[in-house]
């Protein structure tokens, strides 16, 4: 994908649904996973595979110029595998295996695991560290390559996050470009009731980074604000998408419980026939 | 004090001196190699990097989690980062940035743990690693390399470097005698090197302790009783020829290190002697305790690591030997 193309929106979105669907396939055969979280950030992601945003070779996955893609929030591995998937990195059906014994495909993204994952994730609050890693190297290489990291709204509570974005600002990486998942919720149930994110824009604005907002689900205007961070200059950039947490599946969307957990195959059904019906 | 003074081995500058010099050596060599600090490059002695190769020196600030991520995501670009500050800041600040981005992920990372043991002295307890080698022993992948003499430093930093993977190198404050010589020495990751020969008994050091094994050797000598001392320069992978080879033909093993005996160098001993040829075994180390703020001598003295200590253990693993 290069940036030249110019995507059909129609097929981005039918690309959405596809990959909800892959996601709900893959968790429900494992039995465990985490589908709402993988949905919530499914049209961030996209947008940023198959919205000519993100430079990358799926036949060449360690291209040295490819721009880095770090999945932060590591528990949407599923939507990541099936992202990697349908991008061409590998076969669709390896999704299948995930949680399997003897199969690469891990629960939670570990570095090298499969082509595309760049980062071993899922303690909270790593990526974006490991994305300025990326920055630092990048320079020292002579590449202009971006480096995207995908953070989870929970994991903004960890320090690291806020160590990162310090020395982000600090090392003036303008093209490292975070994207909040900002669904509002975390494991245990509402963010403003469980350990409050607020007021956030300030937060990332203190800490020196470029904030934009947008609807997590809009994939034309995630494009739009993507492309528009791309130009600035001199500090980092973060675009906090607000998202709905299992974004596309009604009964899910409802019930912020779901976050660790499978669908029972009866509810997959439903779940199915809602995605295939949208 | 003088570790090697009995022994009659020639004294040094401070580990960390050696260690910021092998390190600017290295950077010098090799373009791939990259140091991040955690704002204690004078302490270290990491900064010989920043004042020669300033574009490859990256100071992280009081921030070990993003330190370690960042070296990650350096090691993943094709670098050789060396992440360097206080053992125990790195591995108690930043353990499961190590545990995940590193070692899980088995990338091309290397960790350097200055001031490691109890011989930084007067700064005290907050800043002593004494729980460091059994942090770094919990995580696979990792090669655990404890230097015990200027030479063996250098090799030990090249030796990092070149080992592709992640690598843990405890450096120190104190200065540690020549055990070799100058300008040479026998170095292999997971190859001990034996540095006195002796059948009645075996030492077994690692850093520091060492040089006073050698020194609890000499006393020992004019007793009568023959210790054999082994340099166990590399704790993973553990050379358990070496071990089992002292055991059988020694039948009696003393372990010593600057760290607690739980979970440290001694431990793992136990297991292979344990497993492989059991003979009676003492253990010189910190016995489940935090020591305090004064001179390193004093530290040493009050508990119980010096060459008087390895050499009461030593008299006390020769008579628990089973007579044939």
């Amino acid at each position: 994908m290069t940036q030249n193309e110019i995507p059909d929106i129609q097929a981005l979105r039918e690309m959405a649904r596809l990959i909800r669907l892959d996601i709900l396939e893959s968790t429900t055969r494992a039995g465990s996973g985490h589908p709402s979280s993988s949905w919530s950030a499914t049209d961030i992601l996209v947008a940023l595979f198959f919205g000519s945003i993100l430079r990358y070779r799926a036949d060449d996955p360690w291209w040295p110029e490819r721009d880095r893609f770090i999945m932060s929030k590591g528990h949407a591995a599923p939507l990541l595998y099936s992202v990697l998937s349908r991008a061409g990195y590998f076969p669709v059906e390896e999704q299948w295996r995930l949680r399997q014994i003897d199969s690469p495909v891990q629960g939670h993204p570990i570095q090298y695991c499969m082509p595309g994952v760049e980062a071993t994730t899922g303690s909270l609050g790593q990526g974006l560290s490991i994305g300025l890693g990326h920055v630092l190297g990048g320079r020292l290489n002579r590449l202009d390559y971006r480096v995207y990291v995908l953070l989870g709204d929970g994991e903004c509570q960890a320090g690291q996050v806020w160590e990162a974005a310090m020395a982000a600002a600090h090392f003036k990486a303008d093209n490292l470009i975070a994207i909040l998942d900002y669904n509002k919720y975390q494991e245990t149930g509402p963010i403003a009731r469980e350990m409050a994110l607020e007021p956030l824009i300030e937060k990332w604005r203190a800490y020196g980074w470029h904030v934009e907002e947008v609807d997590g689900h809009d994939i034309p205007a995630i494009i739009e604000k993507l492309k528009a961070v791309q130009q600035l200059k001199g500090q980092p950039s973060i675009v906090i998408a607000h998202t709905i947490k299992g974004k596309g599946v009604s009964f899910v969307e409802a019930d912020f419980t779901f976050h660790g957990r499978a669908l029972t195959p009866e509810q997959a059904e439903k779940a199915r026939e809602e995605l295939l019906c949208s | 004090m003088q570790l090697g003074q009995k022994a009659g081995l020639k004294p040094s500058k401070p580990m960390r001196d050696i260690f910021g010099e092998a390190l600017l050596e290295l950077a010098r060599n090799n373009p791939k190699v990259v140091v991040l600090d955690g704002d204690l490059g004078n302490s270290t002695k990491a900064e010989t990097v920043r004042q020669n190769f300033p574009e490859r020196f990256f100071n992280l600030g009081i921030a070990e989690s993003n330190l370690v991520g960042v070296g990650a995501g350096l090691a993943s670009c094709g670098f050789i980062p060396f992440i360097v500050s206080f053992s125990s800041f790195l591995l108690c600040n930043a353990y499961d940035q190590i545990r995940l981005a590193i070692a899980l992920s088995n990338i091309n990372a290397k960790v350097v743990g200055s001031h490691g043991g109890i011989t930084l002295g007067k700064d005290g307890p907050t800043q002593m690693g004494i729980e460091d080698l059994a942090l770094v022993g919990g995580l696979p992948t990792f090669v655990i390399l404890v230097p015990s003499d200027p030479t063996i430093m250098r090799k030990a930093v090249q030796a990092a470097a070149e080992h592709v993977g992640p690598v843990f190198l405890r450096s120190s404050r104190v200065a540690m005698p020549y055990i070799y010589p100058e300008d040479n020495c026998p170095f292999e990751i997971g190859k001990a090197n034996v540095v006195r020969e002796g059948d009645d008994v075996t030492i077994i050091g690692c850093g520091i302790m060492v040089a006073t094994a050698l020194d609890a050797a000499a006393m020992l000598a004019e007793e009568g009783i023959e210790a054999r001392v082994v340099d166990m320069h590399t704790l993973r992978p553990m050379d358990v020829e070496t071990i089992v080879a002292a055991a059988r033909e020694t039948g009696a093993i003393v372990t010593a290190e600057e760290h607690l005996l739980q979970g440290g160098m001694g431990s793992n001993i136990a297991r292979v002697v344990a497993a492989h040829c059991p003979v009676p075994m003492r253990f010189v180390g910190l016995n489940d305790t935090y020591v305090e703020s004064a001179d390193p001598g004093d530290l040493l003295k009050k508990y119980h690591l010096t060459a008087d200590d390895i050499a009461i253990a030593a008299r006390e693993a020769v008579k628990a030997k089973v007579r044939v």
